[in-house]
């Protein structure tokens, strides 16, 4: 694995490099808001990359609290495997009763119904099964730190798009505003990881970040619900985009996201590495002989 | 178009400016088992 890394690292290089050339030559000029629309590539995947890694945070706090004890372990377990089930039952039962079809908004699909519950049921049992409880604390740090890095390139790339767009830098609206409490959710995650040093720090961080998360759907579906001043999704919600910006976008997200995965690669290893170090350290302090007072 | 290359360009002075943090963690870490490692001896 440790010579696949420079390997993917030059790969995830070319590919940024070529998502990058297709964001500014191919994809076809916006006709109202010109050339600097294609800040739209880097601020809309940045934004999903963010959400994803936050999610993933979730989940691993989630497991970090949970599998302590192995009673809510398993309780945690078959609620997973209920919230799966339930959802698929649910889209069954909704595509036969046609008042309850024609109730649902335009948006949702019964197909997003039948699988919101399997992936994340299945992205939690796949967490849990590669990652030890240490394993998933410190995959909880690494998610936040760079879904952090990646949320500040939305709250940077986001007003230097609306200046020249809506004239303002800033406007105190709920989709602006619910990202800037997201940023500062995971910042203060982050600040108590990194100041406190008492023994319940990940337990207490874990339910920070679990609330934290909380915040991610209303800021994805605050355009959704609320009047903003903030454009409407371009996919779903009835958004349309051109298919050839469709793809370019699409492109510079998957670039992103093996970015965001040799990042978080890199700093799940430190994170591993430091703990090996403090606990040597620990245990080096443990053996040093002491001084006997007389 | 200043806009644009001005987002592209900080979009990539966080992520370089973050990779930077990493790799002087890893750097201190290393140090860190270079002193231990003098200890032992």
């Amino acid at each position: 694995m440790k010579k696949a890394f420079p390997i993917l690292a030059l790969l995830t290089a070319v590919f940024l490099s070529y998502a990058l050339y297709l964001a500014l030559e191919v994809a076809p000029r916006e006709q109202t808001m010109g050339d600097v629309q294609r800040i739209f590539y880097y601020h809309v995947p940045s934004a999903w990359t963010a959400f994803l890694l936050f999610f993933i945070n979730f989940l691993a706090s989630i497991q970090y609290l949970v599998r302590r004890t192995p009673s809510t372990d398993k309780v945690a377990n078959w609620l997973l495997i209920t919230v799966a089930v339930l959802s698929c039952v649910a889209a069954a039962i909704i595509g036969m009763v046609p008042s309850l079809k024609s109730a649902l908004p335009a948006d949702v699909r019964l197909s997003s119904i039948a699988t919101t519950g399997p992936i994340i049921a299945g992205l939690y049992f796949l967490v849990r099964k590669l990652f030890s409880l240490e394993g998933v604390d410190a995959l909880a740090i690494t998610t936040a730190e760079v879904g952090v890095a990646f949320c500040t390139v939305v709250l940077v790339t986001g007003p230097l798009w609306a200046r020249p767009v809506w004239g303002i830098w800033w406007t105190w609206d709920i989709r602006l505003t619910s990202t800037l409490v997201l940023w500062l959710i995971y910042v203060s995650y982050l600040v108590l990881r990194r100041f406190s040093s008492s023994g319940q720090t990940p337990v207490l961080a874990a339910a920070l970040a679990v609330f934290g998360a909380l915040d991610v759907p209303l800021v994805y579906f605050s355009i959704w619900i609320f009047r903003t001043q903030h454009p409407q999704p371009v996919i779903g919600g009835g958004g349309s985009i051109d298919p050839r910006m469709l793809h370019v976008l699409l492109i510079n997200w998957l670039a992103f996201l093996c970015f965001a995965g040799l990042v978080c690669w890199s700093r799940y290893r430190l994170e591993m590495f430091k703990r090996q170090v403090e606990e040597t350290q620990a245990l080096e302090a443990l053996l040093e002989p002491r001084s006997v007072p007389r | 178009m200043n806009f644009l290359y001005t987002a592209y360009a900080a979009t990539w002075a966080i992520h370089i400016g973050y990779l930077v943090t990493v790799a002087l963690r890893y750097r201190n870490l290393k140090r860190e088992i270079d002193d231990m490692s003098q200890k032992d001896r």
